[in-house]
């Protein structure tokens, strides 16, 4: 199993024997530096990114951002705040895929671990997104609607993915810019809008609502799980 | 490898693909392919796809003729005319020398250059052009004059109308194509149609336009007539133009808007427009390419001659659209010359290039011009400054080849090679003796 990225180091100990006891596998990185010169050669699976005081939570943001901006290769980000920080959150949610809050208990973040992480918790099933009519295989690239395959181009389909992941949950324009597209795309928020009008023409008309327009906020996909 | 190339690669395989079509664009906007299997696509990724470049008008050369289509994984697309059990695909192709250096003949590789140009100043250039063409009985000129396939006018809705079943699904199978569009309708003429593409980034929107026009000669083929983009293809009608919409984007926002501005325009906005009027007769030749561009520009409706700007009135080159309020996005200027012949590749190049040269040098927007330009004598528009657009190929040409923007956007290769294409294509049709000429002269004379 490749190891998860731990940060910061030294690890606070409750963290460490949390990772120990889940049996996961990691490697602590003192800064961006150190986490790019260990980065195995298809990059980190994912990375936990701790920030242990009020003031640290800048900190832990900036490594996130180094992650998102392409300095560190991983794939997805949990991030661990205590609860004062939570707060502060929100206009960083774009830094980060989940997060939970420490002091955490031990099942609550073995479970965070293993949704964020999933593909790297020894689950060697095909890797599948489905929502109502829309099946997605994440190991063949192909996606079928109603049992329909459907003719999408590389961006429009890392776009419904990363929509169909997150059901229910609503993305500005630029969090989808940076997590589809990355940060170094300059086509802008447009591209965005864009890209929804091609896929709910290529989902038909009878899906094309599976995309909501979220009037003077963004996009989201479906409805959420727990609504 | 990219993760977007596996992508392809493996849609390939899914989909039991059996051809690939390669698709670039020659210096004069012809679309071009090259078909390869899907054995061949993995090395088409790693080394590109070799190819004779001689008989492709702008590609030739006097010594080594070769050249690399390096295909852009992020263009695939299934083709959704392809036969079920045969399904087949397309991508965009850029054009390298067989070292590897961007080949100076490839237009696409034109368009990207000068986008890549203006983001070291931040800017994304963004399109929208609105694409007119004909439906006839047939494309043969030995039949004579074309014969439209119905007399229906602007915004009909008739049983008459015959092509709005033709243009329904061609929007049908551009969109299948994730090609957006924004509005289709009946144009003024019988028988003339316009197609409208959504705002996207100008590469993208030269691709999609390319796929357009033959998707629109597909469709109409498969019906038995026959789509043209010809500038002025019948007498006493109006002709098909590509009036343009333009606009800046930077750091995600529109540009051309300013809040503060009792019009909502930005001074980026203003120099880009006095740019792109500075500029305008240099890149005449380029945005209406042929003899028969100028017979639609000589109209006094849609294809305004005269180099001015205005808000409301459509006799300017550029109009400034009022927009609606609390929509800071759409602030954008529309260019009003351009046919749908052009290159589109080789057009937004220059255009981008105009503009970008007004906000360089901070230009000076001359005043709005209000009055109809139609109504006034030549010596009036004078007296206003205002000049005319180019009136023939031959005269766009000579503006042209005195024209440091135009070369220096399109490069030395391409600049040199149209010039001298378009100046045959001048000189051939100046050795004819037209209809026109034997009707007026030859009883009187």
């Amino acid at each position: 199993m490749e190891p998860l990225l731990v940060y910061p180091e030294p690890v606070p100990p409750e963290l460490a024997q949390a990772l120990d006891i889940g049996g996961w596998a990691w490697k602590a990185a003192a800064d961006v530096d150190a986490a790019r010169r260990d980065e195995p050669a298809d990059g980190w699976v994912g990375a936990i990114v701790m920030a242990t005081a009020v003031s640290d939570l800048d900190t832990a943001t900036r490594f996130c951002r180094a992650i998102r901006n392409g300095d560190v290769n991983v794939e997805s980000v949990l991030l661990l705040v205590n609860g004062g920080q939570l707060m502060e959150l929100d206009p960083r949610e774009d830094l980060f895929d989940d997060f939970c809050v420490h002091p955490f208990h031990p099942v609550e973040f073995e479970t965070r671990l293993k949704h964020v992480f999933r593909r790297s918790g020894g689950n060697d099933d095909i890797d599948l997104i489905e929502y109502g009519p829309l099946a997605m295989n994440l190991e063949t690239y192909q996606a079928v609607i109603e049992g329909k395959p459907l003719d999408l181009t590389y961006m429009e389909y890392e776009l419904l993915k990363f929509l169909a992941a997150h059901p229910g949950k609503v993305f500005t324009r630029e969090t989808l810019l940076n997590r589809v597209w990355g940060y170094d795309y300059y086509g802008g928020a447009r591209t965005v809008d864009v890209h929804v009008r091609r896929l709910r023409a290529k989902l038909g008309e009878e899906h094309a609502n599976l995309i909501q327009t979220i009037r003077s906020v963004g996009y989201s996909f479906g409805r959420s799980r727990w609504m | 490898m990219e993760r977007e190339q596996e992508y392809v690669l493996r849609t390939v395989e899914e989909r039991g693909v059996r051809l690939i079509r390669l698709w670039f664009t020659d210096v004069v906007g012809k679309l071009k392919s090259v078909a390869i299997t899907p054995a061949e696509l993995d090395t088409a990724f790693s080394e590109g796809v070799q190819f004779d470049g001689t008989a492709i008008d702008g590609f030739s050369r006097v010594h080594e003729s070769d050249v690399l289509a390096r295909p852009d994984a992020t263009s695939f697309e299934l083709l959704p005319w392809a036969k079920e059990d045969e399904p087949s695909a397309r991508m965009f192709c850029d054009i390298q020398n067989l070292d590897e250096t961007p080949f100076a003949g490839d237009p696409r590789q034109v368009l990207r250059r000068n986008l890549a140009e203006a983001r070291t100043h931040g800017y994304s250039f963004f399109a929208a052009p609105e694409v007119e063409f004909f439906y006839f009985a047939s494309g043969d000129p030995s039949l004579g004059k074309p014969v439209p396939l119905d007399r229906a006018s602007y915004f009909d809705l008739t049983t008459a109308d015959v092509s709005s079943d033709l243009r329904k699904r061609t929007i049908h199978m551009l969109e299948a194509m994730g090609i957006p569009i924004e509005y289709s309708f009946h144009e003024d003429s019988p028988s003339q149609h316009e197609i409208d593409l959504r705002y996207t980034e100008a590469l993208d929107v030269a691709d999609n336009l390319m796929t357009l026009r033959l998707v629109v000669k597909k469709i109409a083929l498969e019906r038995d007539c026959y789509a043209t983009f010809m500038p002025k293809p019948l007498n006493g009608v109006q002709g098909s133009g590509m009036h343009t919409h333009l606009s800046l984007f930077k750091d995600g926002e529109n540009a051309f808007h300013d809040g503060d501005d009792p019009y909502g325009w930005s001074l980026t906005a203003r120099r880009f427009t006095a740019g792109i009027l500075h500029h305008a007769r240099e890149i005449t030749a380029v945005t209406n390419q042929l003899v028969n561009s100028y017979k639609r520009i000589a109209e006094t409706s849609e294809a305004p001659p005269y180099v001015a700007w205005a808000r409301n009135n459509r006799s300017a080159l550029v109009r400034v659209p009022v927009r609606k309020k609390g929509k800071p996005e759409s602030a954008r200027i529309e260019y009003r010359a351009p046919d749908p012949a052009c290159n589109p590749y080789l057009a937004f190049s220059l255009l981008l290039a105009a503009g970008m040269r007004g906000i360089a040098e901070g230009y000076e927007l001359p005043p709005e011009t209000k009055l109809n330009l139609f109504d006034l004598t030549d010596e009036q528009r004078r007296e206003m400054g205002i000049e005319p657009l180019p009136r023939s190929l031959d005269e766009a040409l000579d503006v042209m080849e005195g024209s440091e923007l135009a070369r220096v956007t399109l490069g030395d290769h391409i600049f040199e090679w149209f010039l001298r294409n378009k100046r045959t294509e001048w000189a051939e049709y100046q050795a004819q003796v037209t209809p026109f000429e034997l009707e007026r002269y030859l009883p009187s004379t």
